[in-house]
């Protein structure tokens, strides 16, 4: 593992190297570490501000990166978009360029429209981390994912990995395609045809609509989320239909193999997308993917913090 | 840079009597090895912890418990360097809580990297104290820190590096003191 990271910005899976994303999982491993000692907190990013700029409710990502930055002694500030002068008219890059001219050094970003980070990126000098843009990206909830299969599995490279759910609205989806394809899993999709992208097996997946052939064989299954606040139209009968068809019990898991691992990014629709039974069975690692959270998103703060060419 | 090799300071055999009579030392300076454990600072550290255990325990047949220390996120450089290091993993899996902690480095020179290793070891609880043990202790210090035991001392200037090789990392063991060249 040679290579050094030279990225002011983590904004999607998608344009890292394969070594790049090995270097973050090896760090990660490093971080984990410390959420276990008496006192969890390191002295690596004293003295640096990390904004957290988020224009989608969230509880586990914003809490899950406010605790990683803690956790490394950098001070924090929330920006809640109600209380903003966003809602006063400002555009998205000057309310950017106000916070960068306050001297902040990270600025952690959802926002509902796709590549809104890339925009602010190049804009701005403070490194900037996509906690989630629209439909596209969700990069660190694809490292831990990795990480925690990885943890598991002690290899990416041939496994067989289904992700089973609205692949359309999914940017888990997305960010766990690139990063898994990368490094060598073979990756099968399944959901309603209306809820699968056109073209998505151009980005090396396989596609089924059948959920039990996505099941057999799987070595790991990663169940989304039914997005209903993103959905313009009702893109499925009903939920019950859904559940049906595509959700994940006991009864389609007599087809699965005997030591897969069952996924899921929250927050569950219990009964929806997976049974209670499932989510906290035997098989499922989702209070894991959260503990590991941290780990990463450390991680990923320690690694952006020291990239000292910034342009802006 | 590049580097110039002047001497070789010590050979296998020499570091293995280096470690042979710090393990005494280590023994006669603690009476009760139960209260003892050893920490060794990556990388080169974390393996000669690991051999200095394996001494103390054929002289006294006591098993020390040994944890390994990865300093980086402690660093006072990280903000100067250029590009951020590689942070391995810490693993220390006993409780330190009024431990004699044996802390273990491969050379003492400016004593940062004990600096480091000490506010490190304190946030893992609250040793009974802490004992500096180097293979090599090549003066310069820039902090108020020495070593309990060294295992030689050689003096240096400031345009020599002291390079520890130790077989699990680099394949011998040996210790080259070598010249920066312009």
């Amino acid at each position: 593992m040679a290579v050094a990271w030279k990225n002011k910005d983590l904004l999607d899976l998608e344009s890292l190297s394969t070594q790049e994303i090995e270097l973050i999982l090896e760090t990660t491993g490093s971080f984990k570490e410390i959420s276990q000692r008496p006192i969890k907190k390191v002295p690596t990013l004293r003295g640096q501000t990390v904004v957290l700029f988020f224009f989608e409710p969230s509880t586990r990502t914003r809490t899950s990166f406010e605790l990683a930055a803690k956790r490394m002694s950098a001070d924090i500030v929330n920006i809640q978009t109600s209380s903003s002068s966003l809602t006063k008219g400002e555009t998205l890059k000057d309310t950017a360029r106000n916070i960068e001219a306050m001297k902040v050094n990270i600025i952690i970003m959802r926002h509902s429209s796709s590549g809104a980070p890339h925009l602010l990126a190049r804009s701005v000098a403070p490194s900037i981390i996509n906690a989630g843009d629209g439909s596209h990206e969700h990069p660190t909830q694809g490292l831990l994912d990795i990480f925690t299969i990885k943890e598991h599995k002690k290899k990416i490279n041939g496994l067989n990995v289904s992700i089973i759910g609205d692949i359309a609205h999914s940017r888990v989806a997305r960010s766990n395609i690139w990063g898994l394809v990368k490094l060598g899993a073979n990756v099968t999709v399944c959901g309603p045809a209306t809820l699968m992208p056109p073209e998505i097996e151009k980005l090396g997946v396989k596609v089924t609509y059948d959920i039990n052939e996505a099941i057999e064989g799987a070595d790991v299954i990663n169940m989304l989320r039914i997005q209903l606040e993103r959905q313009g139209q009702s893109l499925f009968p009903s939920i019950r239909d859904y559940s049906m068809s595509f959700g994940l019990d006991a009864e389609k898991m007599k087809n699965a193999k005997k030591d897969v691992l069952i996924m899921h990014p929250g927050p569950i629709n219990r009964g929806v997308e997976i049974t209670p039974e499932i989510a906290d069975g035997p098989y499922s690692v989702i209070l894991e993917q959260v503990t590991n959270g941290i780990a990463v998103r450390m991680a990923v703060l320690y690694l952006v913090s020291g990239v000292k060419e910034r342009i802006g | 840079m590049k580097l110039k090799e002047k001497a070789k300071v010590l050979d296998a055999e020499q570091i293995d009597k280096a470690l042979i009579r710090i393990a005494h030392e280590v023994l006669e300076s603690n009476k009760d090895t139960g209260g003892l454990a050893i920490v060794g600072i990556r990388t080169r550290g974390a393996v000669l912890a690991q051999r200095l255990a394996g001494k103390i325990k054929s002289i006294s047949g006591s098993d020390i418990p040994v944890g390994a220390l990865d300093i980086t996120l402690y660093r006072d450089d990280l903000t100067t360097v250029a590009e951020q290091p590689v942070v391995h993993k810490t693993e220390i899996d006993f409780d330190i809580h009024d431990k004699v902690i044996v802390l273990v480095d491969d050379v003492l020179y400016t004593g940062r990297t004990i600096r480091c290793a000490l506010d490190a070891l304190i946030d893992f609880g609250r040793p009974g104290s802490i004992q500096l043990a180097v293979l090599v202790d090549r003066g310069h210090r820039e902090l108020p820190i020495r070593a309990d035991y060294a295992g030689k001392n050689i003096p240096t200037s400031q345009k020599e590096t002291v390079q520890v090789k130790i077989t699990e990392t680099d394949g011998a063991d040996e210790v080259i003191v070598a010249e920066k060249e312009e």
